[in-house]
This record gives structure tokens, sequence and C-alpha cells, in this order.
């Protein structure tokens, strides 16, 4: 049945095993960025805090609700930029923002982000790439702004 | 009785497929789909009658003109209206709302007064209250709604003071499907001497309306909700309210004369209708009207009524499926507003969708009684003259497949 490969499509095993992991779910204390970010469309919101040392993502971590797409993918998000300098990490977000919106193959993406490639098939359904992108957008505007005051020495 | 077989015929939307499935349109209470006989009188509208209505002396001038009044006596008689001049014709139940905002409440409102509403509003019927609260100093009061998605009378009795100078409630919840104790919140407001404004986008589409009965101030409602285009609503006024209010929008057709320094009103309904009007989708409201006066709104509450019985049965019975709003049917209108445990209502609506069936997700715009029942929101099924009891076994097989392939708690699909 057409529906059923679609669903299947969408919603890739690997998509559900991170909505289901709980993995870099919570709250980082203290933190250097702070973020929170809401999709006005279905009121989901996301919350990220990410700690940073020598000039590299060293953690994030992620709360809030959301469907599988919104968490999956804050998940993944999580799991591929710790480890990126910060400028790296910006750019890993717009290379990701890219595929979404189609205007870069998800065969074109950066290694880092090769596990995100599940989310392409997200890019078929228009109403539900902004569940994808929430987090990654929320997180670029949290690293545009000031590290939070309350974070730790560098 | 409903033959909804032989209704859909009338409707050609109903032979798309989605994904390649049947389309089961469950959306209803977002909007419904039009029968051919309402699109056939908008397109008779632009190919026969179209001009601008009310100052041409012109016979196709005169025949619009005409086409708008009949539709206007048509709504004044859907709703047992006095005098079709007490209906204006707007956008939708949203624009009819705001128009009472700033043409009673500015004009009528100062700091201390109150005015309440329900913690089950849409969003439609808050927003312009708050701005108009945060103009005037007034304050905002709302009835609570109880784990049940009733509204908690007892409270409301409480709540309602002769600082209340306005209760405005929806008359049937579109995120839950509870149907409100209408008359008896009237008779509070009544009884302390306030006005009193009914949302009845998701009662007049459903179920019979009495506004002579109500005795309500006001009653707004949307076409689109009830086989009507998109784009035209109601505003129904009590007369003498409606003349003592100033216009809303000023500009052509709501003017009586107009000097450079100043200018006096048209008379009802017109005061309220400025620049032209949206004449062709009033015309096929019209069309919308004639459709459901045919069928009968006792057969269309009796209608729904089969339809969510079946379908609340059906939900009961399967695990991990938190069903929202009233037990009780005589409070129901036809809403199935849901849950899968571990699941996103955004994920089930797509999933469903992957089936042909639409059904909307979300907040429904209610975001403040999803916050009182402690939920992100819904997946919500709504039901209208031309869905079939086969849709509501698709809706449950559909659901059963849903839970299982998202797997965990609901997963012991039968």
């Amino acid at each position: 049945m057409e529906g059923d490969s679609e669903l299947q499509d969408l919603y890739r095993e690997v998509l559900l095993d991170y909505f289901r992991s709980g993995a870099h779910k919570g709250k980082l204390d203290p933190a250097d960025y702070h973020a929170h970010g809401l999709n006005p469309v279905c009121g989901d919101e996301v919350e990220l805090t990410v700690q940073v040392k020598d000039g590299k993502v060293f953690a994030i971590r992620f709360s809030g609700h959301g469907c599988v797409i919104s968490q999956a993918s804050s998940a993944m998000m999580a799991e591929s930029l710790e480890g990126a300098t910060l400028p790296r990490a910006k750019q890993l977000v717009g290379a990701f923002k890219d595929m979404m919106l189609s205007k870069s193959a998800p065969e074109a993406m950066p290694p880092e982000l090769e596990a995100v490639n599940a989310l392409a098939g997200v890019r078929k359904f228009a109403l539900r790439v902004k569940c994808a992108t929430l987090a990654w957008n929320t997180l670029l505007q949290g690293l545009e702004r000031q590290p939070a005051a309350s974070g730790p020495e560098k | 009785m409903i033959d909804a077989k032989k209704i859909r015929e009338d409707f050609p939307i109903l032979r798309r497929r989605v994904h390649g499935k049947p389309l089961v349109y469950l959306d209803n209470a977002a909007t419904t789909q039009k029968p051919r006989q309402v699109i056939a009188a908008l397109t008779d509208f632009y190919e026969n009658h179209n001009a601008n209505v009310h100052r041409g002396v012109h016979t196709l001038s005169d025949e619009a003109t005409q086409l708008v009044e009949d539709s206007r006596k048509k709504v004044a008689a859907f709703i047992n209206a006095p005098k079709p001049e007490t209906v204006i014709f707007t956008r939708n139940a949203t624009e009819s709302i705001n128009l009472v905002a700033h043409a009673w409440g500015r004009k009528s409102l100062s700091a201390g007064d109150e005015i309440l509403l329900t913690e089950m509003e849409h969003h439609s019927n808050i927003v312009p209250w708050q701005l108009l609260a945060e103009e005037k100093g007034v304050k905002l009061g709302f009835i609570p709604v109880r784990p049940d998605g009733t509204l908690d009378l007892e409270q409301a009795a409480r709540l309602i003071t002769p600082k209340t100078k306005l209760l405005a409630f929806t008359a049937a919840s579109n995120a839950l499907g509870t149907l409100n104790a209408v008359e008896k919140l009237l008779a509070l407001a009544k009884a302390a001497g306030a006005k009193t404004l009914v949302d009845g986008a998701q009662w007049v589409p459903h179920l019979k309306t009495d506004v002579t009965r109500w005795d309500c101030d006001f009653l707004v409602f949307s076409a689109h909700k009830m086989l009507g285009p998109t784009g035209i609503g109601v505003l129904y006024g009590k007369e003498a309210l409606l003349e003592s209010m100033d216009p809303f929008l000023g500009g052509g057709d709501m003017i009586s004369q107009v000097s450079l320094e100043r200018s006096t009103y048209n008379v009802l309904p017109y005061k309220f209708e400025a620049g032209t009007p949206n004449i062709a989708d009033a015309v096929a409201f019209g069309a919308a009207l004639d459709y459901l006066s045919r069928l009968g709104m006792d057969a269309v509450r009796a209608h729904e009524l089969e339809l969510t019985a079946a379908a609340l049965k059906i939900f009961s019975e399967q695990e991990g499926v938190p069903v929202y709003g009233p037990k009780d049917l005589a409070q129901r209108g036809g809403v199935v507003s849901f849950n899968i445990d571990g699941i996103h209502a955004h994920d089930i609506g797509t999933a469903f969708d992957l089936e042909g069936v639409a059904v909307r997700a979300g907040h429904h715009c209610c975001q403040p009684l999803w916050a009182k029942l402690k939920a992100a929101g819904s997946a919500r099924a709504s039901f209208y003259v031309y869905n079939t009891l086969e849709e509501v076994s698709e809706l449950g097989r559909v659901l059963r497949k849903t839970a299982a392939f998202f797997g965990k708690p609901a997963a012991a699909a039968r």
C-alpha cells in the first residue's frame, strides 16, 4: 500500500529509536548557552542548554515536548554537534536547514550529519519540516546571542 | 433521517483520493466541504448577476442586491432572528467578535468593568477581549472547565457579578465537542444585567439555533463551517443594541451622508458593512442554508449523534487512547478529541493522513484549555452530514494501525 511505505519512509525505525531513547534529554546546569524555541503552528516548545569547552560544543541537552520528528531531530542534533567547534556547529546547522528546505541533497550533507539523513523523508511533508528544524533554529539563535551570564568561566 | 451516501453525491471533493486511499474527511470542525449547489451558486453569480450592491440603478446591481438580501433573510430565518436587519455580514466569526469588541466594547466599557469568558474559548474569543482589556483597563474572568470537559456552572454563578458587563462564551467547544448549557449561562448573565455574546461557530452548523428563544445579545458564526464558502460570516445582534453602537469600519456603504467635516451613518445592517461586501460568497451562503434547511437541523444532529456514538464506542475499546470531553452524548457534538499515549498529536495526524483520513491535530486554537487539561493538544475527528458509519469504522481501523505502528502502550491492538 502506498500509504504504508510512506509511513515507514517518514517514520524510519532509527527516528523512532531516537524518539524513544530519551538520549540527550534534560537540562545542563550550569550552561554556557540557553535557548528557547517555539513552533507556533503546534505550540511545541524546546529548551536547549549547551556547554562549551575549549571552543567546542561539549554537551547539548533538550527538554520540552514534541512529536516524533521534533524529538528525534533534537536528539540527533545534540549527538551530531557535540565535539564541533562553535563556528563548525553553526555551519552544520546551516547545512541541515539547506537539506530540509531541499536546497541541497541529503548526499551532500557533511559527514558529521550522516545519521541525520534519516530525516530526509520529512521533506515531502511541507507542514512537518518545521518540526524537524525547530531545535536547529533554536540552537542557532542561542549561539548567536552572548553566552549565558550564569555560565562557567572558560 | 439523513442518507449520507446520497448526500455524498453532492460533494465532488469526496471522490478524491489522498495518498492513494479514498479521502475520509473528518476535519469538519475546521471547515466543511461544499456541495455542488453552493459551488453552482457561486458560479451562477459570477456568470449571470455580478455587479456591486446597493448603489447601481442598473439591472445587474439590482439583482446582486436582491440576492445578498435574500441570503440575509435566509440567515435570519435559520437562526430565528426577528428581522433580517439584525444580521450583519462579516468575514467570519472572528471578525464578528472583533466588531463587537470595537463597536460595543470600546464605547460601553470602562476601567473596573469585567468581561467573563470561559477556559474553553477559541483564541478568537479571548484575544479580542485581551486587546480591549489592555486598552480600557477592563478585567477578564474565566469560567473554569472541569476535568470532564464541561463548564463549572456553580463557579459560573459565583463569577458573574454586577461588575460583569459581558458574558462571551462558546455554545460548543471546537476542541472537545462539549455542548454548553447555553440557556443556563444566558440566564445567569441576564440576572446580573450582563450583555451576552454566544460564539456559535461550532453550534449553528450542527444544531437548531433560535436567538429569539435564547434571547442573547450577540451571536457569531462562520459560513465555511456549514457548507458555505470561506470569507463570509455573521454577527447577529439585538436591534436596539446594534443601533446604539458606533460603526466598526468606516467607508462606503456604511454612511448616510458625508461632508468633509462629518458623516451620518447608514441604517442597520449597512452601518456595519463598510465597503463592497463579499457579495458572491454571501449569495452562495444562501445556497448552503437552503441545503441544510432541506435536510433539517434535527436530522443533522441525529446523524452526527449516531456517528459520534459509534466512534466513542470504537475509541473506548482501544487501550491507551484517552478521549476528551463529556461522556454523555446529550452534552456532546460531533467531535471526538483524542490522543494515543506516547505519541504527539501531529504524528497521529500525519499517520492518519497517509491512510487518507483527514483529522486536525494540535491545540485547536485553544491553548489555555489544554494547559488546564494538562495535555499538549489532541487529534480531533469531527463529523458532518456526509460522513458515514463506514468512515467511522475506517477511522477505528486507522487508529488501531497507528497505535500498533508507534508501538508501546497502545500496541495491544485488537
